[in-house]
C-alpha cells in the first residue's frame, strides 16, 4: 500500500459519512405483548386522582412547583405540580385558550402527560450504558440508577421531553414514568389507570388500544358509545355509556417517533397539548444508529485505517532513524 | 515526538507571574463554584435545566476545549504520516495543546456528569451500550487521553534524562500516533453525530447528516488554527522569533480545509432548502458563516504576514467555536416545553477557571520542559 492508495482509502472510508443509509438500521417494532395506554383527553375530567396514586405507588415526594402557592405551602404539605419534574412522574395539565374558557374539548382541555413508552425509544438508543432498556416482551422503558452516569442524554434525545433529571441534589437521579412496572408484575394496573373515575387512561394491550381508538374515531359525535374503564377487554370493572365527542381524526402515538405504546385521542389539536407535531414516522435513533452502523460496522474502516496510519507512522520513523545513522 | 526532539528546549524564567496569578485566581473561583456544585447538585452553580440539560460546560468545556487540543493530531498526521518534517518544530506544542484540551475536557465531564461516581460504568461491558453515540466519544476520548499523555512522555524523559528509557519508548511510538490520528477523526466527528440524536429540536440550519463530516472537518481547521494562533502568540508573548516560514505553508493546507468545509456546508444547507430566517438563529448563522469567510479571504493571498496569520487563526478559532456553540446551544429548542437557558455567572466562571487552568499549565510546561523548538537553532 503506498500512501497514494492509502489517503484514498482514508478518503473513501471519510466519504462514508457523506451515505448514512449505506447500513441503514432497521425501525424496530413493537413487541408481540406488548402492553400500553389509551389517553382520551375527552373522558378526562382533570381530578388529578392519577396525579396523587402515581406518586403514592411510586414513593415520591410531594413537588412545591406552583410560584404562587409557595408562601402557603411551606412545609410541602400540597403537591402542587406544573409539569413533570424530578420529582413527578405524571400530570394533569389544562390546555385553556383564554381565561373564561367554558367549552370543554373545545377551548380548554385536559392533558395527561408522563413517558410514552415509544416503540423505538431514543432514550434507550442513546444511553451509553444501558441505563434506558425497553422490555423485550411488555415494551415498557425502565430506568436502572445503579448503571446510570447522570449524562443528560436522554433528557436531551427524548423527542416529547420525558426523562427528568434532578438538578438539586448532589446525588441525583433521572425519573420518568416505567408503567408501574412492580404493579404489573403483581399482576395490578398502574396506579394511574387504577383510579382514574372515567376510563380517560385506559391499560391494555396495545395493539388492541390503536384498534379501540380507531373504533372511537369512526363514531360519528354525538352518538353513544360504551366507554371501557380499567383495562380493556376485562371485565373487572364497568364501562360507562357516553356521547362521542368530537374527535381530532388522529391517533396520536400510532406513527409519531416510530409509534408510542402510550397513544392519545383528543377533541382539540395535538399541539395544543404539547405534544409535538413535527415528528417523522420513524425514531431518530433509525438516523443515529444507521451513521454509526455504516462507519463502524464491525470496526472494519476505523481498524483499516488505524493499520494505514500505523504503517506509514512506523516507515517514517525507521526512515529518520537511517538518516540518522548515515 | 522522535526524529529532532533534540531541538526543543525549555523556555526557561519565572513561573509566577502576574498574568500566571491572575489566572491562578479565576482557577480559584471556579474551584470554590465546583464545591458549591459538588455539595448542593448542578442547579447552584449552572442554569441547566430539564430543558437544556447541557449547557456551557458541555458545549464549551467538552466539545469546543477538545476541538482545541486537535492541533496534536493534525500535526502528527502531517509530520509523522504524511512525513512533512518541515513543522516537527510545531508538534511538540501542538501534541501538549492536544493534552491540556483533552485531559481538560475529562475534567468537566466529571463535573458536569450527574452521578460522577459512576463514571467507570461506561468502562464495565455488561453495561456498555454500543449504539450509543455517547459511548463511543467517551471511549475513544478517554483512550486518547491515554495516548496524547503516552506521546508526550519522551519530553518527561528528556527532561529528567532517562533518555535510554525514551529511545526504548521512541521505537514503539508510531502505534500510539497512528493510534493518536485514529481516535480523534471518530470521536471528533461522533460529536457532531450525538446531535442528531436531539431529532427536531435541533434547528434545521444545522440539522444535517453530514454534521459528523462537518463536525471532523472543522475540528481540523481548529486544529492547524490553534497551531498557527499558539505560535504567533507564544513568539510574541515569551519574546522569541516568529515561525511565519513554516506556518506560511500550513495556512495553504487550512485555506483548502477551509474551502471544503464552507462547500460542504453551503451545498448541504441549498441541497435541503434551508436559508436563514431574520431571528436570533438566523443571525447567529450569519456570524457564523462570516467567521468562515473572512480567513477564506484573509488567507488566499500569497505572502502571509504573523498579523494576518494570526488575525484568521483566531478568526478560525471562533468560527469553529460558534459553530459548536451554534449546533448544541443556540440553534437547540426546548422542544415543546417552556424551557430557557442562560449560563449562569458561576457557570461561565466554571468555564473561564477552566480554560485559566489549561494557560497556567501551558505556561509551566513550555517554561520547564523542552517544548518549544529552541531559537538558535
Amino acid at each position: 500500500m503506498n500512501r497514494r492508495d492509502f489517503l484514498k482509502t482514508a478518503i473513501a472510508s471519510a466519504g462514508t459519512v457523506a451515505l448514512p443509509t449505506a447500513q441503514a438500521r432497521d425501525p424496530k417494532q413493537m413487541p408481540e405483548k406488548a402492553v400500553g395506554m389509551l389517553y382520551d383527553s375527552t373522558l378526562c375530567i382533570g381530578c388529578k386522582a392519577c396525579v396523587a396514586a402515581c406518586k403514592s405507588a411510586n414513593n415520591m415526594p410531594p413537588a412545591n412547583d406552583a410560584p404562587d402557592l409557595k408562601k402557603w405551602n411551606n412545609a410541602n404539605t400540597w403537591d402542587t405540580p406544573l409539569d413533570i419534574s424530578g420529582y413527578t412522574l405524571n400530570v394533569i395539565k389544562v390546555y385553556k385558550e383564554h381565561d373564561n374558557a367554558s367549552n370543554k374539548d373545545q377551548d380548554y382541555a385536559f392533558m395527561k402527560r408522563h413517558c410514552l413508552h415509544c416503540v423505538d425509544p431514543s432514550c434507550v438508543s442513546v444511553c451509553p450504558v444501558s441505563a434506558m432498556r425497553k422490555d423485550t416482551t411488555t415494551g415498557v422503558v425502565t430506568y436502572n440508577p445503579d448503571a446510570c452516569i447522570g449524562c443528560r442524554y436522554c433528557v436531551l434525545g427524548c423527542p416529547f421531553s420525558v426523562p427528568q433529571f434532578q438538578y438539586d441534589t448532589p446525588f441525583p437521579r433521572i425519573q420518568k414514568c416505567q408503567f408501574c412496572e412492580h404493579l404489573q408484575k403483581q399482576g395490578k394496573l398502574p396506579a394511574c389507570v387504577d383510579v382514574c373515575p372515567t376510563g380517560a387512561s385506559l391499560f391494555g394491550d396495545a395493539k388492541q388500544l390503536l384498534e379501540e381508538a380507531k373504533r372511537r374515531l369512526a363514531k360519528k359525535s354525538g352518538e353513544t358509545y360504551v366507554f371501557p374503564r380499567g383495562k380493556l377487554g376485562s371485565e373487572e370493572r364497568p364501562p360507562h355509556e357516553a356521547q362521542v365527542p368530537q374527535y381530532q381524526q388522529h391517533v396520536y402515538g400510532e406513527k409519531e417517533a416510530g409509534g408510542t405504546q402510550v397513544i392519545y385521542l383528543s377533541g382539540v389539536p395535538f399541539q395544543k397539548l404539547g405534544l409535538p407535531t413535527n415528528l417523522p414516522d420513524y425514531s431518530y435513533a433509525v438516523v443515529t444508529e444507521s451513521i454509526q452502523h455504516t462507519l463502524y460496522k464491525g470496526m472494519i474502516a476505523p481498524l483499516a485505517l488505524l493499520g494505514g496510519l500505523v504503517y506509514f507512522a512506523k516507515r517514517n520513523a525507521d526512515k529518520h532513524d537511517e538518516e540518522d545513522k548515515s | 515526538m522522535s526524529a529532532h526532539a533534540d531541538h526543543a528546549a525549555p523556555v526557561g524564567g519565572r513561573i509566577l507571574t502576574v498574568p500566571f496569578l491572575i489566572l491562578g485566581m479565576f482557577a480559584l473561583i471556579a474551584a470554590y463554584f465546583l464545591i458549591l456544585r459538588f455539595i448542593f447538585g448542578l442547579e447552584a452553580a449552572a442554569n441547566i435545566n430539564n430543558g437544556y440539560p447541557w449547557g456551557i460546560w458541555v458545549t464549551m468545556d467538552v466539545v469546543v476545549g477538545t476541538a482545541f487540543g486537535c492541533g496534536g493530531f493534525v500535526m502528527a498526521f502531517l509530520v509523522y504520516i504524511l512525513n512533512k518534517g518541515k513543522y516537527h518544530p510545531l508538534i511538540r506544542p501542538a501534541v501538549m495543546a492536544g493534552l491540556f484540551g483533552y485531559t481538560l475536557g475529562g475534567m468537566a465531564v466529571f463535573f458536569d456528569l450527574g452521578r460522577y461516581w459512576q463514571m467507570y460504568n461506561v468502562f464495565l461491558p455488561w453495561y456498555m451500550h454500543f449504539n450509543s453515540v455517547m459511548l463511543e466519544v467517551a471511549l475513544c476520548v478517554a483512550t486518547y487521553v491515554v495516548v496524547l499523555w503516552i506521546e508526550f512522555t519522551p519530553v518527561f524523559l528528556e527532561k529528567i534524562g532517562f533518555n535510554n528509557l525514551k529511545q526504548k519508548l521512541e521505537k514503539v511510538l508510531f502505534f500510539f500516533i497512528g493510534l493518536g490520528v485514529l481516535l480523534p477523526v471518530m470521536h471528533q466527528s461522533s460529536l457532531g453525530t450525538m446531535m442528531l440524536g436531539a431529532g427536531y429540536k435541533l434547528h434545521p440550519l444545522w440539522n444535517t447528516v453530514l454534521l459528523p463530516l462537518l463536525f471532523l472537518s472543522s475540528a481540523i481547521i481548529m486544529g492547524y488554527s490553534i497551531v498557527i494562533f499558539e505560535s504567533i502568540f507564544a513568539a510574541a508573548g515569551l519574546k522569541r522569533p516568529q515561525e511565519t516560514h513554516i506556518l506560511a505553508p500550513l495556512s495553504n493546507i487550512l485555506w483548502w480545509l477551509l474551502l471544503f468545509f464552507l462547500a460542504v456546508r453551503i451545498v448541504d444547507l441549498l441541497w435541503r432548502g434551508v436559508l436563514p430566517n431574520l431571528d436570533w438563529q438566523g443571525f447567529w448563522f450569519l456570524v457564523e458563516l462570516a467567521l468562515f469567510v473572512i480567513p477564506l479571504a484573509f488567507l488566499s493571498k500569497n505572502h502571509q504576514t504573523a498579523r494576518v496569520l494570526f488575525l484568521s487563526g483566531f478568526c478560525l478559532l471562533l468560527a469553529g467555536t460558534l459553530y459548536r456553540i451554534n449546533v448544541y446551544l443556540i440553534g437547540f429548542t426546548a422542544g415543546t416545553s417552556g424551557w430557557n437557558y442562560f449560563p449562569s455567572v458561576p457557570e461561565i466562571l466554571v468555564t473561564i477557571g477552566v480554560f485559566s487552568f489549561e494557560i497556567m499549565l501551558y505556561l509551566i510546561f513550555v517554561k520547564k520542559l523542552p517544548v518549544l523548538a529552541s531559537p538558535q537553532h
